[in-house]
C-alpha cells in the first residue's frame, strides 16, 4: 500500500518543506492571505490540471487545454459584450462547446486509432486559431455579474480570503478524487492506462471511456477558461498560452506516470501548489528574474521523473518474487 | 454427466472462418461436456486460436453453429461471451498489472453502495474468492507484485466468478515451473468437480496426459479427430498432430554430404541451457554439416536457436568455437564470430519493410563492419546484384522496398543478408514457412549447396520430410529438452515422431533454480 502512496508522500513533503523554507525567509509568508492568494492565482491551472490527470492516467495526453482556456475567454467576451448574452448563458454555452470539443478529439483518437499527441496538437491549433478569428483584441468584460462573482469569497478573520475560483478548484479536486477512486469510470481509466488491450478483453468500454476522458478534460479546460476570464476580467486570444505544459508538469510532479495507469489526483493538487509556491517565492524575493520560476520547475520536474524511474525499477525487481504468504 | 441425454455443455458444429480467402477453420466440430477437461491440440496454423477467438466473440464465424447447453449462441464481443458464461484465460495474463488484485477481480462489476464503489466490500469478497483457491494474498496490493502463476489463478478466479460454465485456458502453463503447474492442475480439477467444462490448450503432451479427459486435434483448419485420452497412445496423438501416415512416411530425398567425423567440431555446446527456456544440452556441429532441430511447437527449438546466436543469454554451460571457449554476449558477438541467424518471424524480426532489397541485403555486413565505415555504394550494388542473381530473388530491381516482394523472395533476401557476411555457421528458423512450393524447393537446394561449401547449418523446421531431406543429424526436442539425436539410418520421419512421442523421464518443466 505504501508504494502506491510514496510518490504522493514525496510531493506533499516537497510542498511542506518548500513552504516552511519560504516562511523562514519571509516572516509574512506563513499567512492565510498568502495561502488564499496561492489558491486563487493557481485556480485555473489547477482545474485544468485535474482534467489532465485523468487523460494522463488513461495513457493519453491533451495538448489543447491552454488553447481551449484562451478560446473560452474570447468566446465569453464575444457572447457577453458583443452578443449581449447573460454571463450565465454564456458560461453554459462555453462549457458545452469545450466539452464537445474534447469529446470530438477523444472520438478521433479512438476510432481513427490516432496518437493523442497529434490529435490534441491539432486541437490546440484549431482552438487557438478560432479565437484569433473571433477577435485579435483583448475584450474587457464589464458585466455586473463579473464584479459580483469576484466579490464572492470566504473571508478569514485573520485577513485573506478564499475566492470563488479557489473554492471551485477545491471542489473540482474533491469531485475528481471521488471520480477517480470510487467510481467504475475511474477504475476504467486506470485500466486503460494499465494496458488497453487487456482492459478491452476484461470488458472495459474502451470507446466510451476514451471519449469521456477527453470530454472531461475539455469540460474542465472550459471551466478553467471561465475562472480565467473572471480572474482577468477580459477575453484575449493569446490568454493561457503554454498552460497545457504547466498542467502536464503539475501532473508529473504530482507523481502520475506519463505512460498512464499510476498516480493519484491529490498528487496533481500538490504539483499545482508547488509550482505556485515557487512563483510566489520569486515574487516575494523581488530581485530575482521571474524566469527562475521556469528553471526551478524544470529541475524539479527532472528530479521527479528520475524518482519515478527509480521507484518503478524497485517495484519491477519485486515483480518476479512470488508474494504468497 | 448425471443425465446422459442432456445436451453437451458446448457443441460446435461445422464451424468455418476465412481470412482474406485463407480458410482458417473448415467445418470444425468440437464438443465439451460438463465437468471435463478437454485438450485442444494442433501445430501452428491448425486453427486453435481462431476457434477460441470465434468462441469468445473476437471473430465472427462465417458458417456453422455454436450451442451452449443446447441453445444456439452467437457471441459478438468478449463481453458478450462473458455474459454467455464463456471465460478465457490467456498465456499472457490479460489482467491489469497496475490495479490491485481485488480491482482486477471486480473490474466492471464492482460492488456499489450509494452509487460509489464499495472498496471495503470489494476487498472482503476478493479475499473470500481467493481463499477458495487456497491463495491468501494481500488483495489490495497491485497485481504486478505477484508471480505469473498467482496472476493466472487470479485470472481464472475472475473468469469463474463471472459464473463461467465454459473456461478456456490458452497455454496457461507456458511460463510456469513444475510446482506452479501442479497448483494450477489442482485448481483445474477442483473446477471440473464443480461441473465446469475446461478447454485446455497446451504444447506439453505430458500435461495433456496428466489432466485431460479428452483430446481434440486440429490440423490446417480441419478437425483430425476427438479421442478419449485413455484410448489414445502418444504415438498416435503425435501422428494426428503432425498429419503423418506413419506407414507411408517419406524417406530422405538426397544423400547429405559426407562429413569427416574425426574433424574437430566447429562449434561445441556443452551443458548450455536457460531456465524456463530450454534445458541444458550438448551439441557438436562440424563444418559442412546440417543439423536439424525437430519437435512440436513450443518444444524449445526456437529457444535453442536463440541461445546459439546469443539473442538470449545462456545461464549455464560453455560454448566453444574452433576449440576456444567464447562468451556469447549478444548477436553482435555472434556476428563477429561468423554466425548468422534467419529468425522464424521474418516480418517482425527479420526484414525492414520500408528499406530496399539492397539495403536489407547489406544490413548484416554493414553492422559487422560498424556503421562508421560505410560500404561504398558501388560495392553495395555489386553484392545485392550478385545475390539477387544467385538466389534468384524475383524483384524488378534492387531498389524496390522489400515489403513489396512475395514471402519466398523476402526469405531469400534475408538469407542473402547473412550469406553476404560469409558466415561459418548459419541458423535458419523455419526457412520455408509461408512460402510457395517452388520457392520451398529452391531454398532446400540452396541449403544443400551451402553445406557442400563447408558452412555449418542449424535448421529448425516443422516440416519433418524437409528436415529428413537435408539433415545429416536430427536433434529431437520435447518439452524444452533435447531428447534424442538421430544420425545415419535413424534420420527418418518414423524415428523423429517416435522420439517426440516417447514417454518423458525428465519433469514437465525445470524446477526453479
Amino acid at each position: 500500500m505504501i508504494q502506491r502512496f510514496l510518490p504522493l508522500i514525496v510531493t506533499m513533503m516537497v510542498l511542506v518543506v518548500g513552504f516552511l523554507l519560504c516562511a523562514v525567509q519571509f516572516p509574512n509568508f506563513a499567512s492565510l492571505r498568502v495561502v488564499g492568494n496561492l489558491l486563487t492565482d493557481n485556480a485555473f491551472v489547477g482545474i485544468a490540471a485535474a482534467g489532465m490527470t485523468f487523460v494522463i492516467l488513461s495513457g493519453g495526453i491533451d495538448l489543447s487545454v491552454g488553447a481551449v482556456i484562451g478560446f473560452t475567454t474570447v468566446l465569453l467576451a464575444v457572447l457577453i459584450e458583443q452578443a449581449g448574452l447573460h454571463p450565465a448563458v454564456a458560461f453554459a454555452v462555453a462549457l458545452a462547446v469545450a466539452t464537445g470539443f474534447g469529446a470530438a478529439m477523444g472520438a478521433v483518437i479512438h476510432w481513427f486509432q490516432m496518437p493523442p499527441f497529434i490529435v490534441t496538437l491539432a486541437g490546440m491549433f484549431i482552438a487557438r486559431g478560432v479565437s484569433f478569428v473571433l477577435t485579435t483584441d483583448s475584450i474587457p468584460i464589464n458585466h455586473p455579474l463579473y464584479s459580483d462573482l469576484n466579490d464572492v469569497a470566504w473571508r478569514f478573520a485573520a485577513g485573506g480570503r478564499l475566492s470563488l475560483p479557489a473554492m471551485l478548484m477545491l471542489g473540482v479536486f474533491g469531485l475528481s478524487m471521488l471520480l477517480a477512486h470510487w467510481t467504475r469510470f475511474g477504475a476504467n481509466i486506470y485500466a486503460l492506462g494499465g494496458n488497453r488491450h487487456s482492459a478491452e478483453l476484461m470488458g472495459v468500454p474502451v470507446a466510451r471511456t476514451t471519449v469521456a476522458v477527453y470530454a472531461l478534460s475539455g469540460l474542465l479546460a472550459g471551466l478553467a477558461g471561465i475562472v480565467f476570464s473572471l480572474y482577468t476580467g477580459a477575453g484575449y486570444s493569446l490568454a493561457a498560452t503554454g498552460v497545457e505544459l504547466d498542467t502536464i508538469t503539475a501532473v508529473v510532479i504530482g507523481g502520475t506516470q506519463l505512460t498512464g495507469g499510476y498516480g493519484l489526483v491529490l498528487g496533481t493538487f500538490g504539483g499545482v501548489l508547488i509550482q505556485g509556491l515557487i512563483q510566489t517565492y520569486i515574487t516575494f524575493d523581488g530581485t530575482m528574474s521571474s524566469w527562475w520560476t521556469k528553471i526551478a520547475i524544470g529541475v524539479l520536474l527532472f528530479v521527479f521523473i528520475l524518482l519515478q524511474k527509480g521507484l518503478l525499477a524497485v517495484w519491477s525487481d519485486r515483480g518476479g518474487e512470488p508474494a504468497e504468504a | 454427466m448425471t443425465n446422459p441425454h442432456a445436451p453437451p455443455l458446448l457443441a460446435i458444429r461445422g464451424l468455418s472462418k476465412a481470412f482474406l480467402g485463407v480458410q482458417a477453420l473448415d467445418g470444425v466440430d468440437f464438443t465439451l461436456r460438463h465437468g471435463e477437461i478437454h485438450a485442444l491440440l494442433g501445430e501452428n496454423g491448425a486453427g486453435k486460436s481462431t476457434l477460441i477467438k470465434t468462441l469468445t466473440g473476437v471473430y465472427q464465424r462465417d458458417g456453422g453453429t455454436i450451442a451452449l447447453n443446447g441453445a444456439e449462441i452467437a457471441p459478438r464481443s468478449v463481453e458478450d461471451a462473458q455474459r454467455l458464461n464463456i471465460g478465457t484465460v490467456y498465456q499472457e495474463v490479460n489482467l491489469l498489472p497496475n490495479l490491485s488484485v481485488a480491482e482486477n477481480l471486480f473490474l466492471g462489476r464492482q460492488p456499489m453502495r450509494f452509487g460509489l464503489v464499495d472498496r471495503a466490500a470489494m476487498r472482503r469478497r476478493a479475499r473470500a474468492i481467493l481463499d477458495g483457491y487456497g491463495l491468501s494474498i494481500d488483495v489490495a496490493a497491485p497485481l504486478q507484485r505477484f508471480s505469473v502463476a498467482t496472476q493466472q489463478i487470479v485470472a481464472i478466479a475472475r473468469a469463474v466468478d463471472m459464473s463461467a460454465k465454459v473456461l478456456i485456458l490458452d497455454e496457461p502453463t507456458a511460463s510456469l515451473d513444475a510446482q506452479e503447474v501442479a497448483v494450477l492442475f489442482d485448481v483445474m480439477r477442483g473446477l471440473k468437480a464443480r461441473g465446469i467444462g475446461i478447454v485446455f490448450v497446451t504444447h506439453f503432451l505430458d500435461q495433456v496426459y496428466a489432466v485431460c479427459d479428452r483430446i481434440t486435434v486440429l490440423r490446417n483448419g480441419r478437425l483430425v479427430g476427438e479421442r478419449r485420452t485413455a484410448d489414445l497412445p502418444r504415438l498416435d496423438l503425435v501422428a494426428m498432430m503432425l498429419g503423418r501416415e506413419l506407414e507411408a512416411a517419406a524417406h530422405r530425398l538426397a544423400q547429405p554430404t559426407e562429413v569427416d567425423e574425426s574433424a574437430p567440431p566447429l562449434l561445441r555446446f556443452q551443458g548450455v541451457g536457460k531456465a524456463r527456456s530450454v534445458a541444458p544440452f550438448d551439441l557438436d556441429i562440424r563444418p559442412g554439416e546440417v543439423v536439424g532441430l525437430a519437435g512440436l511447437l513450443g518444444s524449445g527449438r526456437t529457444e535453442t536457436a536463440r541461445l546459439a546466436f546469443g539473442v538470449d543469454r545462456a545461464d549455464s554451460g560453455t560454448i566453444t568455437v574452433d576449440g576456444a571457449p567464447v562468451a556469447l554476449r549478444g548477436p553482435r558477438e555472434a556476428i563477429r564470430l561468423g554466425f548468422g541467424y534467419c529468425p522464424e518471424d521474418r516480418k517482425k524480426e527479420g526484414i525492414v519493410g520500408e528499406l530496399s532489397v539492397r539495403e536489407n541485403i547489406i544490413l548484416a555486413l554493414q553492422a559487422r563492419q560498424g556503421w562508421l565505415n560505410p560500404i561504398p555504394r558501388r560495392r553495395q550494388e555489386e553484392i545485392a546484384d550478385r545475390f539477387i542473381r544467385l538466389l534468384d530473388i524475383r524483384t524488378p530491381d534492387a531498389e524496390r522496398p522489400i515489403q513489396l516482394l512475395s514471402g519466398g523472395n523476402q526469405q531469400k533476401a534475408l538469407l542473402a543478408r547473412w550469406l553476404a557476411t560469409e558466415p561459418r555457421f548459419l541458423i535458419l528458423d523455419e526457412p520455408t514457412r509461408g512460402i510457395d512450393v517452388g520457392a520451398h524447393a529452391e531454398i532446400i537446394r540452396l541449403i544443400e549447396r551451402l553445406c557442400a561449401d563447408g558452412m555449418a547449418l542449424l535448421v529448425v523446421s516443422s516440416e519433418l520430410e524437409e528436415i529428413v531431406a537435408y539433415s545429416r543429424r536430427v536433434v529431437v526436442l520435447r518439452d524444452r529438452h533435447h531428447v534424442a539425436a538421430l544420425t545415419g539410418e535413424d534420420v527418418c520421419v518414423e524415428r523423429i515422431v517416435a522420439a517426440i512421442a516417447s514417454e518423458s523421464s525428465p519433469p514437465v518443466a525445470e524446477a526453479r533454480p
